[in-house]
């Protein structure tokens, strides 16, 4: 008896289920819309994608995967790629795919992103961008007493005074800028510097954010979004955390950007460069600044209110697509034993 | 009769091996001999073996443990308990794992990892022994105690004995999950091969050094498999006697009744209780920001779909496989049963992106479509339909199917009126958990399903991705119960067996 009913519940499974499948966003579906591969968050990109559709009338097809991951499935599937648009989290993928030879050109015009945050050959474009910021408790500390770099971090003063995120991807890809701009071994001694000097580690960026907002550590190394997302939640003023942009040319000042390219064997290539386009256009833009608080990265839309401009925060000096050795890096942090 | 669908089906499981071949030579030997003989290959190696062996040794002291305490003895709440103690297989891994490490950060490392696992995987122990106690003939263990011998010396001697085949089977499931689960580890922080893999990937976008470490996975599935097989030894554990059998006794626990309730409620306050509150307050927040359920609704119908074809597709292919294995025991027929376990220590991610390879090569049509996720399911979760039908067809007497074919009955007809209702309720099982599996696997799926289809564990995906664990809580809460249907369904059915 109790078989039957097994064997009923999961045949009713199966046939409603399939029925709904079949009427619902049309999993079997041709190739009449223009399919993007996104390793950015659907929360995020949903609203921006549904904002072109309604703007050009092309229908555009989301797969959401990690960014890693869905770099991988089109690396394996070559020629065969459902993908016409790869939108990617970070400028590492897109080099990588770059390398691979299955990225076309964008043949749209990029003049007015800054050349640093876009492939010198073309095939690919920065569409927001990220910095790394100095987090501080305003209680403690006057702004110009934080430090300007993050190589001061090891001086006794902040001895067990500073909070990190050592796992995170953010923490991880500025160590990557660091090695790429000062070398192995001076980031390696930076690295034990640190831990003999007595950083704190947490799990993520919120954390340590809070960690200085409660007045546990003073100093933090965070992304400069989490700092706005959470003033703008609960009022600046509410905030005991303040936010300081380091020195040029500090790798502690790394600027990241997510970004888009259009792969190689797209059969739908206009409407793939219209979608570039729109990324870079002035309503896609300000939808950066005003909904995750990144940077615009088109000349003409000015950052948010606080956030000092890209020229200003010019970041250290490197190609971001080489930052795609981070399997050294992550040797490297197990090495000196933060991970 | 059974060989050829049983070899299309070792074929099939055997996907995965032949394209991590393919990815880890492709830069030539030196690179995999420099891969294989790092320093930290060597030392990811120890640290997910070890995980791997405490968490096996662990989840058979609890699995045995309350198998024997929910079938054999008297507790107050009765039949409760028995469903109690295998509701965790209905919590995926990536939720109480983060429940855990929210709640109490510093379990991050080794310790978390082993508890989450241990806490989550022992019932691929209790679920096989709980079965087997149930069927087991208590001649045996009356005839121990007669003749003198104690009731701990009867329980290791002749109990444990004969719950042999079951604890091994399940010991082995319960290790090639722990190899191959991601949800805990990357929770925890703890450098195991899955994590490691993904690094890899994520860390160079190089899929040689990923496939590299794969490869050295399969070897060691097959070492742990090899090594169970062996355990297995030539025994028979059908009854030979006339009739069937009774029902044991339930033991009295007198003044040990009470320390055994706690313990058993212990355990269910850690794994229900933890990821329980966890669950309830980002409902809690959902609800006061008005999160509802209408828009879940269809991704539970995706959930059901793709786990329900799942779950049929991989037992169908289970059957052939586990009867050849159980009635004839030829070198193939080893062979055959033990390379359905290949791909089962690989991470979801690996299996995905050699299934991405096949089909955009040979079957396009298929790719991007339900079908092939559907073969995912079947790779991944093969060994778990085929432990199940082979351990219902070892415990009927082979003689049966001999003595319907002396009357002259065909193989078909044996199989059909013989073999079929005796294993019935091994394919049921082996349905149920497949099920339940499929509905909380998340890698495969990102990569495999059809554009625009959501399951429950892409939803929480995809609002814990964003930090919008008020959102999550939904999807969380419905795979969760959805899951909790067929685990549920998995207690009863060892009792169809007397």
């Amino acid at each position: 008896m109790r078989r039957r009913r097994l064997v009923a519940v999961l045949l009713a499974a199966v046939s409603v289920g399939g029925a709904a499948a079949g009427c619902s966003a049309n999993p079997f579906g041709g190739s009449a819309a223009l399919t993007v591969y996104s390793g950015r968050n659907p929360n995020l990109v949903d609203p921006l994608l549904d904002m072109f559709e309604k703007e050009t009338g092309i229908e555009v097809k989301r797969r959401y995967g990690g960014t890693a991951e869905l770099a991988a499935q089109i690396l394996e599937e070559g020629a065969k790629t459902r993908a016409d648009v790869f939108f990617a989290q970070d400028a590492g993928a897109l080099g990588a795919l770059q390398k691979a030879d299955v990225l076309g050109p964008l043949e749209v015009g990029t003049d007015s992103v800054p050349a640093r945050f876009k492939a010198p050959d073309g095939t690919w474009v920065g569409v927001s961008g990220r910095a790394r910021v100095i987090v501080y408790d305003e209680r403690t500390l006057t702004e110009s007493a934080v430090p300007d770099s993050v190589f001061a971090l090891t001086e006794p003063t902040w001895k067990g005074r500073f909070g990190i995120a050592p796992t995170n991807a953010s923490f991880q890809s500025f160590v990557t800028g660091m090695r790429v701009l000062t070398g192995e071994a001076r980031t390696e001694k930076w690295l034990r510097d640190i831990q003999a000097n007595g950083v704190k580690e947490y799990d993520n960026n919120i954390a340590v954010l809070e960690a200085v907002d409660r007045g546990e550590v003073d100093l933090g190394l965070i992304n400069h979004y989490y700092w706005f997302e959470t003033a703008k939640e609960r009022g600046k003023d509410a905030l005991n955390a303040q936010v300081k942009f380091l020195g040029n040319n500090d790798p502690g000042a790394l600027v990241n950007v997510a970004g888009v390219a259009i792969l190689k064997g797209t059969d739908r290539r206009k409407d793939a460069q219209k979608l570039v386009e729109y990324l870079l256009s002035t309503p896609a833009q300000t939808y950066f600044r005003d909904v995750t608080f990144e940077y615009p990265l088109v000349g003409g839309v000015t950052p948010a209110t606080g956030l000092p401009p890209l020229t200003e925060v010019s970041g250290p000096q490197i190609e971001l697509a080489d930052l795609d050795t981070l399997e050294d890096t992550l040797a490297l942090l197990d090495r000196s034993g933060l991970t | 009769m059974l060989v050829i669908p049983a070899l299309l089906v070792a074929v099939g499981a055997l996907l995965p091996v032949a394209y991590l071949g393919v990815r880890a030579t492709e830069r030539g030997f030196d690179t995999v001999a420099e891969v294989l003989f790092r320093e930290r290959t060597a030392a990811l190696l120890g640290r997910s073996t070890a995980l791997a062996v405490s968490v096996t040794v662990a989840s058979i002291v609890i699995g045995v443990g309350l198998a024997w305490l929910t079938v054999r003895c008297r507790l107050p709440g009765g039949g409760v308990w028995a469903v109690v103690a295998a509701l965790p297989l209905a919590i995926p891994t990536y939720v109480a794992g983060f429940a855990y490490i929210s709640r109490f950060p510093s379990l991050a490392g080794f310790r978390g990892a082993w508890l989450v696992l241990t806490l989550y995987s022992y019932p691929y122990v209790y679920l096989p022994v709980a079965g087997a106690l149930r069927g087991l003939d208590p001649a045996m263990e009356e005839a121990s105690r007669s003749l003198g011998v104690g009731a701990w010396r009867t329980f290791t001697g002749v109990t444990l004995r004969q719950l042999r085949p079951a604890i091994a089977a399940g010991g082995l499931l319960v290790s090639l999950y722990v190899f191959s689960d991601f949800g805990a580890v990357s929770l925890m922080r703890f450098d195991a091969f899955t994590r490691v893999i993904y690094q890899s990937y994520q860390s160079s976008f190089d899929r040689t050094p990923a496939a590299i470490l794969g490869a050295l996975l399969v070897v060691v599935t097959v070492l742990i498999v090899v090594a169970e097989g062996r355990s297995r030894g030539r025994v028979r554990y059908s009854r030979t006697g006339k009739g069937t059998a009774r029902r044991p006794a339930a033991v009295d626990l007198g003044r040990w009744r009470w320390p055994a309730t706690l313990t058993v409620t212990g355990i269910a306050a850690l794994t229900l209780g933890v990821p329980g509150v966890t669950l309830g307050i980002w409902l809690q927040r959902g609800i006061s920001t008005g999160q509802s359920f209408a828009d879940t609704g269809e991704a539970a119908l995706g959930s059901l779909t793709a786990a329900g074809l799942g779950a049929v597709v991989t037992v169908a292919a289970a059957v052939p496989v586990a009867l050849l294995a159980a009635r004839y025991r030829s070198p193939l027929a080893n062979a055959v049963e033990r390379a359905s376990y290949a791909g089962h220590a690989l991470p979801g991610l690996v299996i995905a992106l050699s299934l991405v390879f096949f089909a955009t090569r040979y079957v396009d049509v298929l790719y991007q479509r339900l079908p092939l996720l559907v073969i995912a399911y079947f790779v991944l979760f093969l060994p778990l339909a085929v432990g199940a039908v082979h351990a219902a067809a070892v415990q009927a007497p082979p003689v049966l199917d001999d003595v319907a074919r002396s009357l002259g009955s065909s193989p078909w007809r044996v199989l059909r009126t013989v073999t079929a209702p005796l294993t019935a309720p091994g394919v049921a099982a082996g349905a149920a958990l497949v099920f339940l599996t499929c509905m909380k696997e998340l890698p495969a799926t990102l990569l495999l399903r059809p554009t625009g289809f959501d399951t429950l564990a892409v939803r929480v995906w995809e609002e814990t991705g964003a930090g919008e664990y008020a959102a999550a809580a939904p999807p969380a809460a419905l795979l969760v119960l959805v899951a909790a249907i067929p685990t549920w369904l998995l207690t009863r059915h060892g009792r169809d067996l007397t």
